[in-house]
């Protein structure tokens, strides 16, 4: 499996260039990133090149690395089935700078850059019909970012008075309880409470 | 005589239509009664459910992916664990893959007979729905007794499957296979060759092969325009290798062909599931799990005995699996196409990131592209044939 995979990946490179910015495998998958300006390119010729011939569409999301200065990673999936392999491609991006669209390659690609601009607000250029999917009509915000709060800003209810659905801020009838059971000793990055002077202490 | 003016005609086809399969809104666009354009409006039964999987530890993820495509549960719990499984590079003994196999062909029988015979209640037949949900109550009895649950089951777990089969339940399931059988004949008999549900399907939503690949079709979808691509046979994970069974495909791409794969592929799960059954039954009793305390929890039996079972419990059951970091993405063969879960994993006890990809996203994404230029009255049939279920394309 992962000689056939060595072996794609050799094929990838031969095809696409200095395009490939970096090419691993790990656990069972190929995987290359390359630049966001490239992504076009790079999927009409893995697509195209007929050692490669990855003609399946699979898969497009995004990823919020928000400690990151390139803080989004859109990953997109695609499926060879002559070779019976997979390839996963990265690209990065932020906030502002938008995307290439890559509906113009596969057609399928158009939700699924729709439901990624819907989460988190990455922009595609070149996108026929860039609106919100899966979020409700006039929602704000984007819900997958790692800032979003998992309880949301608006909730919905029916007023009876006023005979329609209304929207209001998000009221918790009580603290919102995240259980968070990482050991204290290992890996938990917060202060235990109480050892804040011990650190200041130790800096002393 | 004066000119007429003549405009396309808005309709709103859903949300709430017998249909439209659960809550699928679409703006139909109709010149006359030829569909000119359409606009599905999904979202309406979405939950964030890759939202909560980030707030919450492997094990209790796994009952997220019940809830995607509530028709075949199992089959999607399926996807999630082979990903984290795939991360902690564990392999699940041999009788977890036998039970985790038999359950995902009992979720595929469960699918395939809901599409098949609300399909064919989309068309106007009423008596298969009946007859199809006689059977699949059967099933869920036998997904009751493994799990405690009939829908809801959380029966696969990272490392294995939560508990094992009682031998009866085997027996039951083997011996309910000829019976069902012969009724799915009936079905078959009822439908396969009638003329009104011929008249409705026969050439309507044509697919070809690279519209169908380029759209991301999967599963039924492009077997039904002829390409024989089944991730049990071409990627086979678990132990579908030395399972017999065989691929139908269909050669005329339309929404009658798509049926009879459905129906074909009932039979041939029928087949699979009695195979399991037989090695269940032969082969020696082994472990349902990993024997790695850092995965699954303890015995019972074990924790009464051994303070540092106690402890191993205490730990999976707060804080949880640590999975190594890295990403992955898992497929399985769905009933409705190719599931996959992109699973990204930061070394801590919750993933960083579950990407799901469900096949009736991409498969009601192409709605507008097969219905064009049909009558009013296929878009039903052919949404009936695209198999969807909003559990899994509003996540």
């Amino acid at each position: 499996m992962s000689e056939k995979l060595e072996e794609i990946a050799e094929l990838v490179a031969l095809a696409l260039g200095d395009m490939v910015q970096s090419s691993k495998i790990a656990f069972g998958d190929l995987a290359i990133s390359v630049n966001a300006i490239d992504i076009v390119k790079t999927l009409t010729k893995l697509r195209d090149v007929s050692t490669l011939d990855f003609d399946c569409f699979i898969d497009l999301c995004g990823v919020d690395y928000s400690n990151r200065e390139q803080r989004f990673e859109v990953v997109y999936h695609l499926l060879s089935l002559s070779q019976n392999a997979r390839i996963r491609i990265k690209v990065t991006t932020d906030e502002e700078t938008s995307v290439p669209s890559v509906t113009e390659v596969f057609p399928a690609a158009n939700w699924y850059e729709r439901e990624t601009f819907d989460m988190y607000g990455i922009l595609f250029d070149g996108h026929p019909d860039l609106r919100r999917i899966l979020t409700d009509y006039g929602f704000e915000g984007y819900p997958l970012r790692k800032d979003f709060p998992l309880s949301g800003f608006v909730e919905v209810r029916y007023d009876d008075a006023e005979k329609r659905i209304v929207y209001e801020p998000v009221k918790l009838l009580q603290d919102f309880r995240n259980f968070d059971f990482l050991s204290p000793w290992e890996g938990a990055d917060y202060i235990l409470p109480g050892d804040e002077k011990a650190e200041q202490e130790g800096k002393a | 005589m004066a000119d007429k003016q003549i405009k396309n005609y808005n309709i709103n086809f859903g949300p709430q239509h017998p249909a439209a399969h659960g809550v699928l809104r679409m703006i139909l666009e109709l010149d006359g009664e030829i569909v000119e354009r359409v606009d599905p409006h999904v979202g309406l039964l979405h939950r964030g459910t890759e939202k909560l999987i980030e707030h919450k530890n492997y094990m209790q993820a796994v009952p997220y992916f019940d809830r995607l495509d509530y028709v075949a549960p199992m089959n999607q719990e399926h996807a999630f664990c082979l990903a984290a499984e795939r991360l902690l590079e564990i392999k699940v003994p041999r009788r977890a893959q036998l039970i985790r196999v038999l359950f995902s062909e009992i979720g595929r029988i469960l699918a395939h007979l809901l599409n098949v015979t609300t399909q064919a209640l989309d068309v106007g037949a009423l008596t298969p729905p009946v007859w199809g949900f006689e059977l699949r109550e059967e099933l869920m009895v036998f997904y009751e007794r493994a799990s405690g649950a009939r829908l809801h089951a959380a029966y696969f777990r990272v490392g294995g499957v939560h508990q094992d089969l009682p031998e009866q339940l085997i027996k039951d399931i083997k011996d309910w296979i000829p019976s069902f059988n012969k009724r799915l004949k009936d079905i078959d008999d009822l439908l396969t060759g009638n003329r009104i549900f011929k008249q409705r399907n026969v050439d309507i939503g044509v697919v070809s092969l690279e519209d169908g690949l380029a759209r991301g079709f999967s599963g039924v979808m492009v077997r039904g325009s002829g390409l024989p691509w089944d991730l049990r046979k071409s990627q086979p994970y678990e132990c579908y290798e030395e399972m017999e069974f065989e691929i139908p495909v269909g050669k005329n791409c339309d929404c009658y062909d798509r049926y009879l794969i459905r129906m074909y592929e009932m039979y041939e799960s029928a087949k699979i599931m009695d195979q399991c059954c037989d090695k269940l039954l032969s082969e020696p009793a082994g472990p349902i799990c990993v024997d790695n305390q850092k995965i699954t929890p303890p015995k019972r039996a074990q924790m009464k005995q051994s303070m540092e079972s106690l402890i191993h419990h205490f730990k999976l059951h707060t804080e949880g699996v640590k999975v190594p970091a890295g990403d992955v993405y898992a497929a399985i063969e769905a009933p409705k196409g190719e599931f996959g879960v992109y699973l990204v994993a930061d070394g801590s006890n919750k993933p960083y990131r579950c990407h799901i990809r469900a096949p009736g996203f991409a498969h009601l994404q192409a709605m507008e592209f097969v219905s064009k230029g049909h009558l009013l009255a296929d878009a039903s049939a052919i949404l009936g044939s695209l198999d969807i279920v909003f559990g899994e394309v509003d996540r």
